[in-house]
């Protein structure tokens, strides 16, 4: 797209992001909603719509939603009513998905993104939170000439979060979509992994003239795997649009899929528009009520979330930059992760920098996530108060923090094991500056004659030496002893 | 241990079981035989789809063992009959259709578990109307079930099979299943007892969803006791039906022992209308003295909106049908006929397992639904739900207890007789309230007019189905065997 193309026409888009709630059991019958079972054997008659077969709300779902719900500033009903959406299709047994239409379980919160120069938010409306049931696969790759159907995830509990279109850009889109899963992340209503499905997001984005209030006939993006896809499927797609419009045409309101492979949108085959899904109230379920005193409760039990805790932490460890808080509270598992070390330990710049540059990098190569990492947070603590009284050096605080990650050990144990503990006694040391000073006569002859600068050279070949556990302190003690005319 | 005595009631039957002085098989045989003697197969009444001797005699087996238990259960070693759109996991569930021919459930409706846990021995599944969609079982892919007090007449649906078994006399209690009618008419048409208890007593679970904010398991009893016994075993909350009600079930066959005095029965007068039948009309009339002289205050009341009953039921229904019958599409269970791809499998499976009336409704229900026609047909028909219930409420809330009417405004009629759906739909008019009103209603026998039987109808306030019990059970015995004749 041409600069001039971009600059006239203002792009609107609004999310719709499906995520799976984390219940053991599915929204309407027992079955087992773990990822990765045998095809249909987390099935039952319910959620395969056996003849005669009814749901029954599963109530934590029903918490998690409304936890979901309150993260998001959303206003909860104490009455919500399930609907019925008709349509046909093989992966879905009953031939209808209860979800909820006229009368959703939340409605209107926000999100902010970011901040304005004038410091004021930058926020994204969220029209509606509801709860619906997943549909179940269906394999078309598998066997050939036939489609295969898994009901595993039939019925697997779903939030649907509507925002409105309030985002001008696929930065917005990119932003709203990352500052929406730390929130759910902060609250653990889900899994939210893109690539097990447990998050999913379909793209709404039309383009208008800028200054036009009128908002231009849109087209829904399907298919988008991650969140770049999806700024890169929204910019692919405005383009499209821009076009049309530039050449006098007429967006027409269909469904796109984005064709990651070739970084294109492309129409899909059905027109998801025409259909009439004959939404009811769904007659199996009684309306959802919720005591005020309920969600009352579920909104003080909310965990402090993302925008409080990088306040917090900005007030608390006024060291910290404003890339470290941002790095330490993108997941709520590496913050908790963080303050705890920096609580057991006591110094929080070096506890942040130990996880901001150790952690991260054991994290990103062992595919380890901080949830189940190893290294338990007490066990760092003690190695960073090693550090500090001295007992090891922080060469071997590192190599003690790498075996700490394949066994888990305690690292006083480790240090002990593998004989790490700093060298602080005057005859050890003593005797290594003589061998060094016997190996190096040229440099200690220099060094005693009064060449100060050399003191460091000399350090350097101790520690090589002692593998890094002579004391460094004790040890410029000493050698501040022996220069000649050293005053 | 002595042949079974006909006349033996199903209470009776299970007290002679316990005692030893009859066995569970031999009652299980003794319905067999009946079964044979009136022809209940498909070339004869045909009242039954399925059943399996052996299997029966293996399950009143078990209820032999059973007597011997401290507490032996309240059905020990009855024989019942289930309608066919009520889920076992022995004989078919096929609710008639062509689309379910043979299939079997794995699973028991909460209803059948309690029966089986009860003692009571499921001996065969019964006819009727596709889906429950009809009022005469003529509708049922499998052929025609036919009255057993005159063959040539339909026995009422959708539950005729059901209703025929207890007339026939092969079991004394059956379960049926109500959307709008379906008990009570068959028993009006049958000479037996039929209970629609209220929306929410019995679980739904297991039974086929026809329209499920209509549709209620009821009972039929070849009298009150039968009928009040086995409303007893399966009544009660269930955690698999989100709409069945957390209720205590009281005793409903103590109230045999309840007296009518100082109870009001209304008289409704849009149930007494003047093209009724004289000669039920004159029954019910007789009725309604017996119910004086037992001490009752008999009030006249209205219902204003009676009217609109079939109409609005006729909209609720389908709709709700539309929904319900989606998941029949060949792609799980039941028939299948391949076509052109997915929309060709999906249409010949359903073109041609459905018949026309099951058709004609889920194109209706389809229609109601439909984008733009909403407000106009299913948003009205549930205001006027409201309207037709507020109607009871009202009348119950000024000291009304029961309220007395015909069950039909007909007799049975003939085989064939009713060509226009319409027409059809008419017979359902007394009846279909009680459903859109989600009250526990009941027919039971009060005469015969041209040697066909006769129903009155009782209905009561929302789970207060005991007081209509003490009503019927009270008609029942100043009606004496008049009630047959």
């Amino acid at each position: 797209m041409t600069p001039t193309l971009a600059g006239r026409y203002e792009m609107v888009v609004g999310l719709e992001v499906h995520v799976q709630l984390n219940t053991r059991t599915k929204a309407f019958c027992g079955c087992s909603t773990n990822f990765g079972a045998p095809p249909n054997a987390n099935t039952c008659p319910v959620c395969l719509a056996l003849p005669g077969a009814l749901p029954v709300l599963n109530a934590h779902a029903t918490e998690l939603a409304v936890r979901a719900a309150l993260a998001l500033g959303c206003t909860v009903h104490t009455t919500s009513v399930f609907a019925r959406k008709n349509y046909f299709y093989p992966d879905l047994p009953k031939g209808y998905q209860i979800s909820q239409f006229d009368k959703p379980v939340a409605t209107g919160g926000r999100v902010r993104i970011g901040t304005r120069a004038d410091g004021s938010p930058i926020e994204i409306g969220v029209t509606r939170l509801h709860m619906e049931e997943d549909a179940g696969k269906s394999i078309h790759d598998r066997f050939a000439g036939v489609t295969a159907v898994d009901l595993n995830r039939a019925g697997v509990p779903l939030i649907e979060i509507v925002s409105e279109p309030d985002m001008r850009s696929a930065e917005e889109a990119g932003a709203y979509l990352r500052a929406l899963r730390q929130i759910l992340d902060y609250v653990r209503v889900s899994d939210l992994s893109m690539e097990e499905g447990s998050l999913r997001v379909d793209a709404n984005v039309s383009a208008r003239l800028r200054g036009e209030m009128a908002l231009g006939t849109k087209t829904e993006i399907k298919n988008l795997n991650s969140f770049s896809f999806v700024e890169r499927a929204l910019d692919a797609e405005f383009a499209r649009q821009c076009a049309v419009l530039e050449r006098g045409g007429v967006v027409e309101q269909q469904t796109m899929l984005w064709d990651a492979g070739a970084g294109v949108v492309r129409p899909a085959r059905t027109k998801e528009g025409s259909h009439d899904y004959r939404y009811f109230p769904e007659p199996d379920l009684p309306p959802l009520v919720l005591d005020r005193e309920v969600i009352d409760a579920i909104e003080r039990a909310l965990p402090e979330l993302p925008d409080a805790r990088r306040a917090r932490y900005r007030k608390l460890y006024s060291d910290l930059t404003d890339y470290d808080v941002g790095v330490l509270t993108a997941g709520v598992g590496l913050g908790d992760y963080f303050e705890h070390v920096a609580r057991a330990h006591g110094d929080a710049k070096t506890a942040a920098n130990w996880i901001l540059g150790e952690v991260l990098a054991v994290l990103k190569t062992t595919g380890q996530t901080i949830d189940h990492f190893t290294v338990r947070p007490a066990d760092l603590a003690a190695l960073l108060d090693l550090v500090r009284d001295g007992t090891i050096s922080r060469t071997a605080a590192k190599q003690v923090f790498g075996t700490m990650v394949k066994t888990g050990d305690p690292p006083a144990s480790i240090a002990e094991r593998e004989g790490l503990f700093k060298v602080t006694d005057d005859a050890s040391l003593s005797t290594w500056i003589d061998e060094v000073c016997a190996e190096h006569p040229n440099e200690a002859e220099r060094f005693r004659a009064g060449e100060r600068r050399l003191q460091g050279v000399i350090v350097g070949y101790v520690m090589k030496k002692s593998g890094g556990r002579a004391d460094p302190a004790r040890l410029n003690q000493l050698l501040a002893g022996r220069t000649g005319g050293g005053t | 241990m002595s042949a079974v005595p006909a006349d033996l009631a199903a209470g009776e039957l299970r007290d002679a079981i316990v005692a030893r002085s009859l066995s569970a098989r031999a009652a299980v045989d003794a319905a067999f035989v009946a079964a044979d003697a009136v022809r209940a197969d498909r070339d004869g009444l045909n009242l039954i789809l399925s059943s399996d001797r052996a299997d029966a005699r293996r399950q009143a087996g078990d209820a032999d063992d059973r007597a011997t238990e401290a507490s032996p259960p309240p059905l020990l070693g009855v024989p019942v009959v289930v309608k066919d759109n009520i889920a076992t996991t022995t004989l078919t569930t096929s609710c008639g259709s062509r689309i379910l021919e043979g299939y079997v459930s794995p699973y028991d409706a909460t209803a059948v578990e309690r029966l089986r846990a009860a003692g009571a021995v499921v001996v065969a599944k019964s006819n009727m109307d596709e889906f429950a969609m009809g009022s005469s079982t003529e509708n049922s892919a499998f052929g025609p079930a036919r009255n057993p007090v005159a063959p040539d007449y339909v026995p009422g649906g959708s539950s005729g099979g059901s209703a025929g078994c207890v007339a026939a006399g092969i079991v004394r209690i059956a379960l049926g299943s109500e959307t709008g009618g379906s008990v009570r008419q068959p028993a009006a048409f049958c000479g037996v007892v039929g209970v629609k208890p209220t929306y929410g007593r019995v679980s739904r679970y297991g039974l086929v969803a026809f329209a499920s904010s209509l549709d209620q398991i009821g009972v039929f009893g070849r009298n009150v006791d039968d009928a009040a016994l086995a409303l007893e075993v399966i009544a009660g909350a269930d955690p698999r039906d989100s709409t069945a009600a957390e209720r205590l079930v009281p005793s409903y066959r103590q109230a045999a022992r309840g007296a009518l005095t100082g109870i009001v029965v209304g008289r409704p007068k849009e149930y007494f209308p003047e093209d009724l039948d004289p000669r039920i009309g004159a029954l019910c009339d007789a009725a309604i003295d017996h119910l004086r002289e037992l001490g009752a205050e008999v009030r006249d009341v209205s219902l204003p909106h009676s009217d609109l009953a079939v109409p609005t039921y006729y909209i609720l229904a389908p709709a709700e049908a539309s929904s319900n019958l989606a998941r029949f599409d060949g792609a799980r269970y039941g028939l299948r006929i391949e076509g052109d791809g997915l929309r060709g499998m999906y249409e010949a499976t359903r073109s041609r397992g459905f018949g026309r009336e099951v058709t004609r409704r889920i194109l209706l229900g389809t229609y109601v639904l439909s984008a733009g026609y909403y407000d106009a047909y299913y948003r009205k028909a549930q205001q006027v739900r409201a309207l037709i219930r507020r109607d009871f409420t009202n009348v119950f809330a000024q000291g009304v207890h029961l309220l007395f009417t015909p069950t039909t405004p007909t007799t049975a009629f003939k085989l064939g007789a009713k060509s226009d759906p319409y027409d059809m739909y008419l017979s359902d008019i007394f009846t279909c309230t009680a459903n859109l009103a989600g009250l526990p209603a009941m027919s039971l026998p009060i005469g015969r007019a041209g040697g066909l039987p006769v129903g009155g109808q009782f209905l009561a306030a929302h789970f207060d189905e005991r007081q209509m019990f003490v009503a019927a059970f009270a008609l029942e015995r100043a009606l004496g065997a008049g009630a047959h004749r």
